[in-house]
Protein backbone atom coordinates (compact mmCIF):
# COMPACT_ATOMS: atom_id res chain seq x y z
CA UNK A 1 0.00 0.00 0.00
CA UNK A 2 1.76 3.27 -1.04
CA UNK A 3 1.32 6.45 1.05
CA UNK A 4 -0.06 7.81 -2.11
CA UNK A 5 -3.47 6.57 -1.01
CA UNK A 6 -3.71 7.60 2.30
CA UNK A 7 -2.79 11.16 1.48
CA UNK A 8 -5.40 10.75 -1.01
CA UNK A 9 -7.61 9.64 1.50
CA UNK A 10 -6.77 12.40 3.55
CA UNK A 11 -7.61 14.79 1.09
CA UNK A 12 -11.20 13.47 0.21
CA UNK A 13 -12.05 13.19 4.26
CA UNK A 14 -10.77 17.15 4.10
CA UNK A 15 -12.74 18.59 1.47
CA UNK A 16 -16.15 16.66 2.88
CA UNK A 17 -15.05 18.59 6.20
CA UNK A 18 -15.11 21.52 4.24
CA UNK A 19 -18.43 20.62 3.11
CA UNK A 20 -19.90 19.85 6.21
CA UNK A 21 -18.77 23.59 7.46
CA UNK A 22 -19.85 25.32 4.69
CA UNK A 23 -23.16 23.58 4.66
CA UNK A 24 -24.77 22.78 7.88
CA UNK A 25 -26.48 25.23 10.17
CA UNK A 26 -25.88 23.48 13.45
CA UNK A 27 -23.00 24.73 15.53
CA UNK A 28 -21.62 21.38 17.04
CA UNK A 29 -22.18 19.87 13.48
CA UNK A 30 -19.95 22.49 12.03
CA UNK A 31 -17.43 22.21 15.17
CA UNK A 32 -17.35 18.08 14.13
CA UNK A 33 -16.66 18.76 10.72
CA UNK A 34 -13.72 20.72 11.34
CA UNK A 35 -12.76 18.03 13.89
CA UNK A 36 -12.68 15.98 10.38
CA UNK A 37 -10.48 17.94 9.03
CA UNK A 38 -8.21 18.27 11.29
CA UNK A 39 -8.13 14.31 11.51
CA UNK A 40 -7.81 14.19 7.99
CA UNK A 41 -4.51 16.53 8.56
CA UNK A 42 -3.33 14.08 11.49
CA UNK A 43 -3.24 11.34 8.31
CA UNK A 44 -1.78 12.71 5.92
CA UNK A 45 1.47 13.82 8.40
CA UNK A 46 1.12 10.55 9.66
CA UNK A 47 1.39 9.03 5.90
CA UNK A 48 4.31 11.31 4.97
CA UNK A 49 6.26 10.29 8.41
CA UNK A 50 6.17 6.93 7.25
CA UNK A 51 7.49 8.52 3.86
CA UNK A 52 10.51 9.80 5.38
CA UNK A 53 11.23 7.17 7.48
CA UNK A 54 11.57 9.29 10.42
CA UNK A 55 8.96 10.37 13.30
CA UNK A 56 8.49 14.29 13.32
CA UNK A 57 5.60 14.07 11.45
CA UNK A 58 3.76 11.88 13.84
CA UNK A 59 5.31 14.12 16.68
CA UNK A 60 3.41 17.39 14.81
CA UNK A 61 0.18 15.25 14.73
CA UNK A 62 0.35 14.43 18.69
CA UNK A 63 0.66 18.58 18.72
CA UNK A 64 -2.23 18.86 16.51
CA UNK A 65 -4.52 16.79 18.63
CA UNK A 66 -3.61 18.63 21.75
CA UNK A 67 -4.50 21.73 19.95
CA UNK A 68 -7.79 20.24 18.80
CA UNK A 69 -8.27 19.42 21.82
CA UNK A 70 -8.21 22.85 23.41
CA UNK A 71 -10.14 24.41 20.96
CA UNK A 72 -13.05 21.77 21.23
CA UNK A 73 -13.05 23.01 24.92
CA UNK A 74 -13.17 26.57 24.34
CA UNK A 75 -15.78 26.51 21.30
CA UNK A 76 -17.95 24.04 22.85
CA UNK A 77 -17.74 26.25 25.72
CA UNK A 78 -18.76 29.63 24.24
CA UNK A 79 -21.26 27.49 22.51
CA UNK A 80 -23.00 26.92 25.56
CA UNK A 81 -22.67 30.77 26.64
CA UNK A 82 -24.18 31.32 23.13
CA UNK A 83 -27.15 29.13 23.65
CA UNK A 84 -27.79 30.11 26.76
CA UNK A 85 -28.24 33.79 25.97
CA UNK A 86 -30.08 33.10 22.45
CA UNK A 87 -31.40 29.36 23.14
CA UNK A 88 -30.25 28.27 20.23
CA UNK A 89 -27.39 26.62 18.61
CA UNK A 90 -27.86 27.60 14.85
CA UNK A 91 -24.81 29.19 13.23
CA UNK A 92 -27.79 31.53 11.67
CA UNK A 93 -29.17 32.74 14.93
CA UNK A 94 -25.75 34.59 16.02
CA UNK A 95 -26.04 37.84 14.00
CA UNK A 96 -25.91 40.13 16.86
CA UNK A 97 -22.75 41.77 15.73
CA UNK A 98 -24.07 41.61 11.73
CA UNK A 99 -25.41 45.07 11.28
CA UNK B 1 14.59 2.65 -5.62
CA UNK B 2 16.87 3.14 -2.48
CA UNK B 3 13.50 2.77 -0.46
CA UNK B 4 12.53 -0.19 -2.77
CA UNK B 5 15.54 -2.24 -2.25
CA UNK B 6 15.97 -0.65 1.71
CA UNK B 7 12.52 -2.49 2.02
CA UNK B 8 13.47 -5.72 0.23
CA UNK B 9 16.02 -6.11 2.78
CA UNK B 10 14.44 -5.17 6.01
CA UNK B 11 12.10 -7.09 4.84
CA UNK B 12 9.09 -5.47 6.99
CA UNK B 13 7.74 -3.40 4.04
CA UNK B 14 6.40 -5.73 2.05
CA UNK B 15 2.82 -4.61 1.72
CA UNK B 16 0.99 -7.82 2.04
CA UNK B 17 -2.34 -8.70 0.09
CA UNK B 18 -3.93 -8.32 3.50
CA UNK B 19 -2.80 -4.94 4.65
CA UNK B 20 -4.03 -3.58 1.17
CA UNK B 21 -7.25 -5.45 2.21
CA UNK B 22 -7.64 -3.60 5.35
CA UNK B 23 -6.66 -0.34 3.96
CA UNK B 24 -9.55 -0.66 1.40
CA UNK B 25 -12.29 -1.86 3.38
CA UNK B 26 -11.14 1.05 5.94
CA UNK B 27 -11.03 4.11 3.40
CA UNK B 28 -14.55 3.27 2.02
CA UNK B 29 -16.12 3.02 5.77
CA UNK B 30 -14.58 6.46 6.64
CA UNK B 31 -15.19 8.22 3.64
CA UNK B 32 -18.96 6.48 4.18
CA UNK B 33 -19.32 8.09 7.48
CA UNK B 34 -17.56 10.78 6.52
CA UNK B 35 -20.50 11.80 3.91
CA UNK B 36 -23.10 10.10 5.84
CA UNK B 37 -21.54 12.88 8.75
CA UNK B 38 -22.74 15.91 6.13
CA UNK B 39 -25.74 14.02 5.04
CA UNK B 40 -27.80 13.18 8.13
CA UNK B 41 -29.72 15.79 9.95
CA UNK B 42 -29.78 14.71 13.63
CA UNK B 43 -26.32 16.38 15.69
CA UNK B 44 -26.43 13.13 17.32
CA UNK B 45 -25.70 10.96 14.30
CA UNK B 46 -23.42 12.97 12.95
CA UNK B 47 -21.42 12.48 16.39
CA UNK B 48 -21.87 8.38 15.98
CA UNK B 49 -20.46 9.05 12.20
CA UNK B 50 -17.37 10.99 13.68
CA UNK B 51 -16.40 8.17 16.03
CA UNK B 52 -16.79 5.51 13.23
CA UNK B 53 -14.03 7.76 10.49
CA UNK B 54 -12.07 8.49 13.89
CA UNK B 55 -11.79 4.82 14.76
CA UNK B 56 -11.16 4.03 11.07
CA UNK B 57 -8.10 6.45 11.05
CA UNK B 58 -6.99 5.05 13.94
CA UNK B 59 -6.42 1.70 12.56
CA UNK B 60 -4.41 2.72 9.80
CA UNK B 61 -2.18 4.91 12.04
CA UNK B 62 -1.42 1.81 13.47
CA UNK B 63 -0.84 0.31 9.80
CA UNK B 64 0.94 3.42 9.29
CA UNK B 65 4.01 2.15 12.06
CA UNK B 66 2.00 4.70 14.73
CA UNK B 67 0.90 2.61 17.51
CA UNK B 68 1.13 5.05 20.26
CA UNK B 69 -1.21 7.97 17.83
CA UNK B 70 -3.30 4.93 17.06
CA UNK B 71 -4.05 4.61 21.12
CA UNK B 72 -4.21 8.54 21.67
CA UNK B 73 -6.75 8.58 18.36
CA UNK B 74 -8.77 6.00 20.33
CA UNK B 75 -8.63 7.57 24.04
CA UNK B 76 -8.16 11.10 22.94
CA UNK B 77 -10.36 11.71 20.38
CA UNK B 78 -12.84 8.88 20.73
CA UNK B 79 -13.17 8.51 24.19
CA UNK B 80 -12.88 12.35 25.61
CA UNK B 81 -13.43 14.68 22.62
CA UNK B 82 -16.29 13.17 21.41
CA UNK B 83 -18.26 12.48 24.80
CA UNK B 84 -17.33 16.32 25.31
CA UNK B 85 -19.09 16.47 22.06
CA UNK B 86 -21.81 14.65 23.19
CA UNK B 87 -21.99 15.90 27.05
CA UNK B 88 -22.62 19.05 25.18
CA UNK B 89 -25.44 17.92 22.63
CA UNK B 90 -27.14 16.65 25.81
CA UNK B 91 -27.27 20.12 27.32
CA UNK B 92 -28.26 21.62 24.40
CA UNK B 93 -30.97 19.58 23.18
CA UNK B 94 -30.80 16.32 21.76
CA UNK B 95 -34.23 17.30 19.70
CA UNK B 96 -32.41 20.39 17.84
CA UNK B 97 -32.58 19.03 14.25
CA UNK B 98 -30.31 20.80 11.66
CA UNK B 99 -33.35 22.63 9.82
CA UNK B 100 -32.77 21.63 5.81
CA UNK B 101 -34.04 25.44 4.85
CA UNK B 102 -31.33 26.82 2.92
CA UNK B 103 -30.89 30.25 4.28
CA UNK B 104 -28.22 31.82 1.93
CA UNK B 105 -29.70 31.22 -1.69
CA UNK B 106 -27.61 28.62 -3.77
CA UNK B 107 -25.15 27.99 -0.89
CA UNK B 108 -25.63 24.80 -1.31
CA UNK B 109 -24.72 24.56 -4.98
CA UNK B 110 -21.72 26.96 -4.24
CA UNK B 111 -20.15 24.97 -1.52
CA UNK B 112 -19.94 21.89 -3.81
CA UNK B 113 -18.50 23.64 -6.47
CA UNK B 114 -15.85 25.03 -4.31
CA UNK B 115 -15.46 21.20 -2.68
CA UNK B 116 -14.85 20.14 -6.10
CA UNK B 117 -12.10 22.74 -6.99
CA UNK B 118 -10.50 21.99 -4.06
CA UNK B 119 -10.03 18.03 -4.71
CA UNK B 120 -9.13 18.63 -7.94
CA UNK B 121 -6.21 21.17 -6.89
CA UNK B 122 -5.28 18.94 -4.22
CA UNK B 123 -5.33 15.57 -6.14
CA UNK B 124 -3.35 17.46 -8.89
CA UNK B 125 -1.22 18.70 -6.29
CA UNK B 126 -0.42 15.21 -5.31
CA UNK B 127 -0.51 13.89 -8.33
CA UNK B 128 2.60 15.93 -9.20
CA UNK B 129 4.54 16.08 -6.20
CA UNK B 130 6.72 12.70 -6.10
CA UNK B 131 5.56 10.88 -3.14
CA UNK B 132 8.12 8.17 -3.07
CA UNK B 133 7.23 4.53 -1.17
CA UNK B 134 7.00 3.95 2.71
CA UNK B 135 10.28 4.14 4.11
CA UNK B 136 11.48 1.02 6.37
CA UNK B 137 9.91 0.99 9.08
CA UNK B 138 12.68 1.43 11.91
CA UNK B 139 15.11 3.24 9.34
CA UNK B 140 15.01 5.98 11.72
CA UNK B 141 14.97 6.04 15.14
CA UNK B 142 16.39 3.05 15.85
CA UNK B 143 14.53 1.99 19.01
CA UNK B 144 10.15 1.82 18.86
CA UNK B 145 8.02 4.11 18.46
CA UNK B 146 7.14 5.03 21.78
CA UNK B 147 10.61 5.70 22.90
CA UNK B 148 11.33 7.74 19.24
CA UNK B 149 8.63 9.51 20.15
CA UNK B 150 9.05 11.21 23.66
CA UNK B 151 12.92 11.43 22.38
CA UNK B 152 11.37 13.58 19.88
CA UNK B 153 9.01 15.26 22.17
CA UNK B 154 11.43 16.31 24.79
CA UNK B 155 14.75 17.72 22.66
CA UNK B 156 13.69 18.85 19.31
CA UNK B 157 9.92 20.18 20.36
CA UNK B 158 10.38 20.76 23.95
CA UNK B 159 9.55 24.45 23.79
CA UNK B 160 6.44 23.68 21.48
CA UNK B 161 5.59 20.85 24.08
CA UNK B 162 5.83 23.69 26.67
CA UNK B 163 3.60 26.03 24.56
CA UNK B 164 1.21 23.33 24.23
CA UNK B 165 0.93 23.25 27.92
CA UNK B 166 0.40 26.64 28.66
CA UNK B 167 -2.23 26.31 25.84
CA UNK B 168 -3.83 23.74 27.24
CA UNK B 169 -4.14 25.80 30.81
CA UNK B 170 -5.33 28.80 29.19
CA UNK B 171 -7.96 26.45 27.24
CA UNK B 172 -9.16 25.26 30.50
CA UNK B 173 -9.20 28.81 32.38
CA UNK B 174 -11.33 29.90 29.10
CA UNK B 175 -13.75 26.89 29.40
CA UNK B 176 -14.01 27.95 32.76
CA UNK B 177 -14.85 31.69 32.60
CA UNK B 178 -16.87 31.47 29.42
CA UNK B 179 -19.05 28.52 31.11
CA UNK B 180 -19.54 30.51 34.02
CA UNK B 181 -22.86 32.18 35.13
CA UNK B 182 -22.94 35.05 37.23
CA UNK B 183 -25.86 35.53 39.58
CA UNK B 184 -27.25 38.30 39.18
CA UNK B 185 -30.14 37.98 41.85
CA UNK B 186 -29.89 36.82 45.60
CA UNK B 187 -30.23 33.16 46.06
CA UNK B 188 -33.89 32.39 47.02
CA UNK B 189 -33.80 30.83 50.12
CA UNK B 190 -36.67 28.20 51.67
CA UNK B 191 -39.03 30.77 52.16
CA UNK B 192 -38.91 32.78 48.89
CA UNK B 193 -39.42 29.26 46.98
CA UNK B 194 -42.47 28.22 49.77
CA UNK B 195 -43.90 32.28 48.87
CA UNK B 196 -43.72 31.58 45.17
CA UNK B 197 -45.53 28.04 45.11
CA UNK B 198 -48.19 29.30 47.10
CA UNK B 199 -48.74 32.20 44.92
CA UNK B 200 -48.64 29.75 41.94
CA UNK B 201 -51.67 27.80 43.29
CA UNK B 202 -50.20 24.81 42.69
CA UNK B 203 -49.01 23.32 45.82
CA UNK B 204 -47.77 19.80 45.34
CA UNK B 205 -44.92 18.84 43.07
CA UNK B 206 -45.61 17.83 39.45
CA UNK B 207 -46.45 13.57 39.54
CA UNK B 208 -43.28 12.16 37.79
CA UNK B 209 -43.81 10.25 34.57
CA UNK B 210 -45.23 6.79 34.95
CA UNK B 211 -46.97 7.79 38.12
CA UNK B 212 -50.54 5.86 38.24
CA UNK B 213 -49.57 5.58 34.57
CA UNK B 214 -51.71 3.23 32.24
CA UNK B 215 -47.96 2.05 30.72
CA UNK B 216 -44.31 2.00 31.74
CA UNK B 217 -43.34 3.95 29.30
CA UNK B 218 -41.75 7.70 30.04
CA UNK B 219 -43.63 9.13 27.25
CA UNK B 220 -47.19 8.55 28.88
CA UNK B 221 -48.18 11.29 30.77
CA UNK B 222 -49.18 10.87 34.60
CA UNK B 223 -52.88 10.99 35.76
CA UNK B 224 -53.91 13.81 37.75
CA UNK B 225 -56.10 12.75 41.21
CA UNK B 226 -59.14 13.60 38.60
CA UNK B 227 -57.68 10.88 35.97
CA UNK B 228 -56.67 13.25 33.66
CA UNK B 229 -53.24 13.19 32.12
CA UNK B 230 -51.06 15.95 33.19
CA UNK B 231 -48.94 17.49 30.04
CA UNK B 232 -46.59 18.71 32.09
CA UNK B 233 -44.98 15.54 33.13
CA UNK B 234 -43.95 14.63 29.78
CA UNK B 235 -40.57 15.72 28.51
CA UNK B 236 -41.29 18.04 25.82
CA UNK B 237 -38.57 16.35 23.69
CA UNK B 238 -40.27 12.85 23.97
CA UNK B 239 -43.37 15.18 22.23
CA UNK B 240 -42.71 16.35 19.36
CA UNK B 241 -41.09 13.13 17.98
CA UNK B 242 -44.28 11.52 16.27
CA UNK B 243 -47.11 13.13 15.25
CA UNK B 244 -48.64 10.94 13.34
CA UNK B 245 -48.56 8.50 16.10
CA UNK B 246 -52.08 7.48 17.78
CA UNK B 247 -52.62 9.88 20.79
CA UNK B 248 -50.72 9.23 23.60
CA UNK B 249 -53.13 10.38 26.04
CA UNK B 250 -56.23 7.65 27.07
CA UNK B 251 -59.06 10.02 27.45
CA UNK B 252 -59.66 10.58 31.01
CA UNK B 253 -63.39 9.80 31.05
CA UNK B 254 -63.08 6.45 30.37
CA UNK B 255 -60.84 5.53 32.95
CA UNK B 256 -62.96 7.40 35.70
CA UNK B 257 -65.93 5.51 34.64
CA UNK B 258 -63.92 1.94 35.18
CA UNK B 259 -62.97 2.88 38.12
CA UNK B 260 -66.66 4.77 39.29
CA UNK B 261 -69.02 1.52 38.62
CA UNK B 262 -67.27 -1.33 39.07
CA UNK B 263 -64.30 -1.97 42.08
CA UNK B 264 -61.23 -2.26 42.10
CA UNK B 265 -60.49 -5.20 40.50
CA UNK B 266 -62.11 -4.54 37.23
CA UNK B 267 -60.72 -1.22 37.09
CA UNK B 268 -57.00 -2.75 36.59
CA UNK B 269 -58.47 -5.21 33.87
CA UNK B 270 -59.47 -2.49 32.11
CA UNK B 271 -56.68 -0.62 32.23
CA UNK B 272 -54.37 -3.59 31.11
CA UNK B 273 -56.71 -4.20 28.24
CA UNK B 274 -56.86 -0.56 27.64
Amino acid sequence: MSPVHYVALSVILFVIGGVGVLVRRNAIVVFMCIELMLNACNLAFVAFARVHGNLDGQVIAFFVMVVAAAEVVVGLAILMAIFRARRSASVDDANLLKY
Amino acid sequence: MRHALAAAASGTNADSIATETVFWILAVIAVAAALAMILVRRAVHCAIMLAVVMLCLATMYAMLGAPFLAFVQIIVYTGAVLMLFLFVLMLIGISSADSIVETIKGQRLAAGLAAIGLFVILMLSIGHAAIGPAAPFTSANGADNLTGLARLIFTTYVFPFEVTGALLITAAVGAMVLAHRERTTPKPTQRDLAARRLASGQLAPDPSPGVYALHDAADRPALLPDGSGSELSVSPTLSPRDPDEEPRFVPPEETVQVTAESGEREAIQGRAES
